[in-house]
C-alpha cells in the first residue's frame, strides 16, 4: 500500500473526536483501585473502632492526608506521562514532595523521642503485615490503571508503568489508613512507603512489556 | 511557528470530522516525517517508508492524545521519536540508547513528499485481519461508503461498524509491531 493511500484509507470517514477520553479512562481506574481497596478493608481488615477519636489527632488525618496528597500528585504525573510530548519533569518532581514532608516529620519525632522509645516508633505492632497489606491492595488499582494508560500514548513506558504502580500504591494505602492501628509518623515513613514500593518497582517492571503500542 | 499553526489548525478540524483538513494535515506531516526518519535511518534506507507508515498509523490511532493547549509539533515529534526508539529497540540495535534528545524543531526543519515503496504491504496485513474489522475498514475506509450502507450491506449494526473501524486500525497497529 502506498503512504498517500494510507493517508486516504486513515481520513475517510473521519468521526469526532472525544475530547478528555483519556482523563475520563484515569478517574474511572482510580476509582476502581480505590473502591475495591475499600471494600477489602472494610469487609476483610475490618475499620478500625477508634477511628472517630483519632481523626481528632494531627496523626489521625495525618494518615490520611499524606496518601491522599501522593495520590493527587501521582494522578497529575500520569495524565502528562499518558500524553506524548507533555514536559513532565516539574510533576514528577512534585510528587516527592510528600515523601520528603512524611521523612522530615519522622526524622523530627525520632529526634525529640526518649533513646529507648525510637525503636517501638518505627516498628509499631503492625510492621510484619503492612508492607504486604498494602502492596496487595493496590493491585486492582494497577491492573486498572495499567488499562487506561494502555489506551493512552505513553512514550516512557517504564516511567509511565512506574507512575501508574505509585498512584495505585497511594489509593491503596489511602483505604489501608481506614484499619491501620498505628499512630506514629517513623512507622508510616518506613513500612507505607515500603508498601507503595512495591506496586510501584513492579510497574517500571512490566511498564516496557504491557503499555508497547 | 508557521508549521505549527498550519498544522494545529487542520489537525483541530480534523478531530472534529473534516475528513479533508485531516488528509491534509497527515499529509503535510508525513513529509516531514519522511525526511526525519530518513536523516535518523540513514544505514537502513529500505526501512524508511515502512516506518513512515507505521507512525502514521500511531498518530491516527492516538489522536485522542492530543490536547489543543499543546504544541502539536511537540506532539508528533514525541509520537515519532518514541516509533523509530521502539524500531531500533525491536531490531536489537544499540541505536535506541544514542537516538538523541532533540526537539520538535528538528523533525519540522526539513521535509521529503516523495515517497519511496514501502517493504511492507499493509493491504496484505489488512486482509489478515477477521471480517468484523476487515469489512468495515474495506467498505467504510477504502470504498467511501457511509456507517450505515456499511451496516445494511454487513449486517453488523451500525456501532459495531464504527467499533469494528476503530479496532481493526488498533489490530493492524498490532500485526506490525509482531512483524517486525
Amino acid at each position: 500500500m502506498k503512504t498517500d493511500d494510507l493517508i486516504g484509507l486513515l481520513a475517510a470517514g473521519a468521526r469526532p473526536v472525544p475530547r478528555h477520553a483519556p482523563e475520563q479512562r484515569f478517574v474511572a481506574a482510580m476509582l476502581v483501585g480505590l473502591l475495591a481497596a475499600v471494600v477489602v478493608v472494610v469487609l476483610g481488615y475490618g475499620v478500625r473502632h477508634d477511628l472517630a477519636q483519632a481523626l481528632q489527632l494531627p496523626m489521625g488525618w495525618f494518615k490520611f492526608s499524606f496518601p491522599a496528597s501522593l495520590a493527587a500528585l501521582a494522578g497529575a504525573a500520569v495524565l502528562r506521562l499518558a500524553r506524548p510530548g507533555m514536559p513532565t519533569r516539574r510533576a514528577l518532581a512534585c510528587t516527592v514532595l510528600p515523601l520528603v514532608v512524611l521523612w522530615a516529620v519522622a526524622i523530627w519525632s525520632l529526634e525529640v523521642a526518649a533513646p529507648g522509645e525510637r525503636m517501638a516508633l518505627v516498628m509499631g505492632s503492625t510492621w510484619r503485615s503492612c508492607p504486604f497489606s498494602i502492596a496487595a491492595l493496590s493491585l486492582p488499582g494497577l491492573v486498572a490503571l495499567l488499562w487506561a494508560m494502555r489506551q493512552a500514548a505513553p512514550t516512557r513506558l517504564r516511567l509511565a508503568g512506574a507512575g501508574a504502580g505509585l498512584l495505585s500504591g497511594a489509593l491503596a494505602t489511602l483505604a489501608y489508613a481506614l484499619h491501620c492501628p498505628e499512630m506514629a509518623v517513623p512507622f508510616l515513613a518506613v513500612w507505607y512507603v515500603l508498601g507503595m514500593a512495591v506496586p510501584t518497582a513492579l510497574g517500571a517492571a512490566i511498564g516496557p512489556r504491557v503499555l508497547r503500542w | 511557528m508557521e508549521i505549527e499553526e498550519r498544522l494545529r489548525t487542520l489537525l483541530l478540524l480534523g478531530l472534529a470530522a473534516d475528513t479533508q483538513a485531516y488528509e491534509r494535515f497527515l499529509s503535510l506531516l508525513s513529509a516531514h516525517l519522511r525526511a526525519f526518519l530518513r536523516r535518523r535511518l540513514g544505514q537502513w534506507p529500505d526501512e524508511v517508508e515502512d516506518l513512515v507508515q507505521e507512525t502514521l498509523l500511531a498518530v491516527h490511532n492516538q489522536r485522542h492524545t492530543y490536547r489543543s493547549d499543546m504544541p502539536v509539533t511537540a506532539w508528533a515529534h514525541a509520537i515519532a521519536r518514541y516509533k523509530l526508539v521502539d524500531w531500533f529497540r525491536a531490531h536489537g540495535l544499540r541505536g535506541a540508547r544514542n537516538v538523541p534528545l532533540d526537539d520538535a524543531d528538528e523533525l519540522f526543519s526539513t521535509s521529503d513528499a516523495d515517497a519511496a515503496l514501502a517493504r511492507r504491504d499493509l493491504a496484505v496485513l489488512l486482509g489478515s485481519l477477521p471480517d468484523k474489522q476487515r469489512l468495515p475498514i474495506q467498505h467504510v475506509k477504502l470504498e467511501g461508503l457511509s456507517v450505515a450502507e456499511t451496516a445494511h450491506l454487513t449486517g453488523l449494526s451500525e456501532s459495531a461498524v464504527k467499533v469494528g473501524v476503530h479496532r481493526g486500525l488498533k489490530a493492524l497497529a498490532a500485526r506490525i509491531r509482531g512483524t517486525t
